[in-house]
């Protein structure tokens, strides 16, 4: 790292605006930034801090018609915020490129990876033909994909979700930029994965000597990855220090507050007398792969494949996998959301065999919460009609009642009874979510499944949300099992911890033994890259 | 649907934006007034008089037949209040309250030589049988719009219901329902029309019943296609986890979602449907002879090229009627618009 050295990028008093109409929101005030060559400078703060509005605004992707920037953008000189868009553009994936947070939209779908790099390779060097091929091939191995050569041709949707994240490295690193922006480059992959692609991101600004702005809400992350780090609160910088300084002494509460909101704390002990609640025995979820013109089943995906397990009352079990392990289809399953075969029983009774129509009574003793908070509350309904709909549907039909237990329920979740009139767009992410197990505690079920309930929610809400669910499982003696991919809220949530990788468990056990002595060399990869 | 009515802040928004568009605000008024206007037409344009006073009696004659004798005349018949000798009867005994235009879709004015232009007595002329074609436009408008209005729903109730057990329930159902709107769609409507109304006397309710069998089409695909991507969205997930049945899942939770297709296409329907009437009735397999019809009047202006304001008066009406309505439909649809 070069801190003596003049800064690179410099961001001084950067105000941005949004204005819609009549109103104006302030998104960014009065921030002030140093870029220096060689380094990775690290932006964090919770959703809605400006960290990305920030980094938009160096490169002005920002909409134009909609906002408005005051201040300065030094760069080799110039004031990015007043120069020409001619020349805004030479400088755009040329001396500075950006890195998006979605690899899956952040391709065209209908371009090749040759064509997607010979873009920009076209545009800023001119280059065209068997020399870009050449560059092409180059900029791949450089990224680590496998066989480069033979990917040339491939579309995005050919692609893993790793795999489209380095072919987007890929694109920016083409004309070697003095700067990379990423924004949030590893968010939507799976651990494994993240780690790789930081790797590579370390190694080629090694190689390189490129500045990188990483983005982040991710503090793990930004430790193990970045040299200084600055802290976003509300559109305010409100420190910036280097890495050690900043996990090791944070000045700031805020700061403080973000590094203690690592999940932690034990799940609740379950009561002795525990009976078993569930039982899962040969689950198995296949859907066929038709091919043909007859359309016959020529192979099966094996979302779930064989597996049995047992859930006892008062009990947590954590279920851990990357995306397309079969977690969340699992969970599906086990409320007859998603056909399956093999025997579901609760409380014995053997679930498997009855129709839907005979399952509705055993619905109220047995729920679900999903990952979405925007996406699970219908948004035309009030907070108290999608609280009270389940009390309704298991014919309750006194209204005075109803209302009752809905402002119980809403207490019992920590929000105010009165918010039972407005509807779930005024409420925030963690709100949301509240409402959302309101509903589902208003019920009084036996087993809630929670499927990602934290993974949409930043750090200091999660938490919140963990406290939660652990009081309510302690008064309640309530079953839970709990579907995540991250590793840290499991911990802080299971009695025990099943592992699953494509459709199949590959390690059951205890939280102690899974995370203090795994035996599966994915379990330890998986603990590896997670903390 | 409790949300429309009372007005949800997204319907408020909505509400909002429709007003915001001010050719679509005041189409919806000046539509809403015509509209309201024809309802009431047999108090604007009627041969009776709306009230009579005789001897110290109100009489009620646009409501109520009253016999000639009532007022002291000869026979047991319905009294001609046009007539000089009802005039002759009531005069020295009371008097008549006529309502704006005298003259119903049907009476005939024999005093004026058929087609009679426009005149004090006649505002728009007559047609080629002496009818007053103010009056018949009054009417037709109502008919028009009542027809298409009908229309809509019925065919709008049987589409969402088709379009929602298809999205909804998707495999089997969704693949011969759709076989089957294919080959139905692929009937030529109008041929059809023809030759059934000459098994049978089309009437308003006959030419709805044929006209809703090809109709509800339009709009089975929109609302199956959002059954299709709503079937799946977490809350609807959430809502079944609760244990709802799916009847209640289909029309609390997804119907919402279909009904701001549905809505944003129900004006152009009505355009179409009344489009459609008037063109049968143009041709003469529409309403049966004598009902006042915008078709009949296009017809009877291309018949009588010698008397312009039965073809001008039906243009005029016609492109003005559809002309408030497509505004209408286009307000609607902006202000449904998600991404405005």
């Amino acid at each position: 790292m070069t801190t003596a050295s003049e800064p690179l990028l410099q961001i001084r008093d950067l105000n941005i605006e949004f204005f819609n109409g009549d109103t104006c929101e302030t998104a960014v005030e009065h921030a002030f930034l140093d870029l220096y060559p060689g380094e990775t400078l690290a932006l964090v703060g919770e959703s809605g801090s400006g960290k990305s509005v920030t980094a938009q605004s160096i490169l002005q992707l920002l909409p134009r018609a909609h906002s408005r920037c005051s201040g300065s953008i030094q760069f080799a000189g110039e004031n990015l915020l007043d120069i020409d868009t001619g020349t805004l553009r030479r400088i755009r994936g040329d001396r500075i490129s950006m890195i998006f947070q979605e690899p899956m939209t952040s391709l065209n779908p209908l371009h090749s990876v040759q064509k997607q790099i010979g873009e920009v390779l076209a545009l800023h060097r001119g280059l065209s033909g068997s020399a870009a091929e050449q560059r092409i091939i180059e900029l791949l191995q450089l990224v680590g994909i496998q066989d480069a050569s033979k990917r040339l041709n491939a579309f995005p949707h050919e692609l893993s979700g790793g795999q489209r994240q380095r072919v987007m490295i890929a694109m920016a690193l083409a004309n070697e930029p003095e700067i990379l922006i990423a924004d949030e480059p590893t968010t939507a992959l799976d651990v494994t994965v993240q780690r790789q692609i930081l790797a590579l991101l370390h190694e080629l600004q090694q190689k390189l000597g490129m500045s990188i702005l990483l983005i982040s809400h991710d503090l793990n992350l930004v430790r193990h990855n970045a040299h200084r780090v600055a802290v976003m609160q509300q559109g305010k910088i409100v420190e910036t220090d280097t890495t050690d300084n900043i996990f090791s002494s944070p000045k700031h509460p805020y700061t403080r507050m973000l590094i203690n909101a690592e999940p932690s704390g034990f799940p609740v002990a379950p009561s002795d007398s525990s009976e078993t609640l569930l039982q899962g025995e040969n689950l198995r979820i296949w859907f066929p792969i038709k091919r043909g013109v007859l359309q016959r089943t020529v192979d099966h995906v094996k979302a779930v494949n064989d597996i049995s397990f047992s859930l006892q009352q008062g009990e947590t079990l954590g279920i851990v996998g990357e995306s397309g392990s079969g977690k969340s289809t699992l969970g599906l399953a086990l409320l007859r959301l998603q056909s399956s075969k093999g025997a579901i029983y609760f409380h014995d009774q053997p679930l498997h065999q009855l129709s839907q129509k005979a399952l509705r009574p055993f619905r109220r003793e047995m729920q679900i919460v999903f990952q979405d908070p925007f996406g699970s509350l219908s948004p035309r309904m009030t907070i108290a009609d999608i609280i009270g709909e389940g009390l309704e549907v298991h014919g309750m039909q006194d209204e005075q009642q109803r209302e009752q237990l809905i402002i119980k329920a809403l207490e019992e979740v920590g929000l105010e009874p009165e918010t039972r009139h407005r509807y779930p767009h005024e409420f925030s992410g963690g709100q949301r979510q509240r409402i959302a197990i309101a509903r589902v505690m208003v019920l009084k079920p036996k087993l809630v499944i929670l499927d990602e309930p934290t993974s949409a929610l930043d750090r200091t809400v999660q938490s919140q949300i963990i406290d939660l669910l652990r009081n309510l499982q302690a008064h309640h003696n309530l079953s839970y099992i709990f579907i995540s991919h991250d590793l840290a809220v499991v911990r802080a949530m299971s009695h025990r911890i099943m592992v699953m990788r494509n459709g199949t468990v590959v390690e059951e056990g205890s939280r102690e033994q899974i995370f203090e002595n795994p035996r599966h060399e994915y379990t330890q990869a998986l603990l590896e890259a997670a903390f | 649907m409790a949300g429309l009515i009372t007005l949800n802040p997204l319907n408020q928004r909505r509400w909002e934006s429709f007003c915001h568009n001010r050719r679509a605000f005041w189409s919806l008024w000046i539509f809403l007034f015509l509209f309201l206007l024809t309802l009431i037409a047999e108090v604007v344009a009627n041969d009776k008089p709306l009230l009579v006073k005789y001897d110290n009696q109100f009489y009620f004659p646009f409501l109520y037949n009253y016999p000639e004798t009532t007022f002291g005349g000869d026979f047991e018949l319905e009294t001609d209040y046009r007539q000089e000798y009802a005039r002759e009867l009531i005069e020295p005994h009371g008097w008549m309250f006529w309502p704006p235009i005298r003259y119903s879709y049907d009476t005939i004015n024999y005093k004026r030589v058929a087609p009679a232009p426009p005149s004090g007595e006649n505002w728009l002329g007559t047609d080629d049988q002496g009818r007053d074609v103010l009056a018949r436009v009054i009417y037709g408008f109502r008919i028009s719009v009542l027809f298409g209005l009908t229309l809509t729903l019925f065919s709008s109730l049987i589409g969402v219901t088709a379009g929602a057990f298809q999205g909804y329930y998707g495999g089997k159902i969704d693949l011969f329902g759709q076989r089957f709107i294919d080959i139905w769609s692929g009937l030529p409507v109008l041929y059809l029309l023809i030759i059934l109304s000459s098994f049978v006397e089309p009437g308003f309710w006959w030419l709805l019943g044929i006209m809703m069998l090809f109709s509800w089409m339009a709009l089975v695909d929109v609302v199956r296609a959002e059954f299709l991507r709503g079937r799946n969205l977490e809350y609807v997930r959430a809502a079944r986890a609760l244990g709802m049945n799916n009847s209640r899942v289909m029309f609390r939770h997804i119907l919402p979602n279909a009904m701001v297709a549905t809505l944003t296409f129900m004006p152009f329907i009505l355009t179409g449907a009344i489009t459609t009437l008037t063109s049968l009735d143009f041709l003469g397999f529409g309403l049966p002879a004598g009902s006042p019809s915008l078709g009949e009047l296009i017809a009877q202006g291309k018949a009588n090229l010698h008397a312009p304001w039965l073809g001008i008066t039906a243009f005029v009406t016609l492109s003005v009627m559809l002309t408030l309505l497509v505004f209408i439909g286009e307000g609607a649809r902006d202000a449904m618009d998600p991404r405005k």
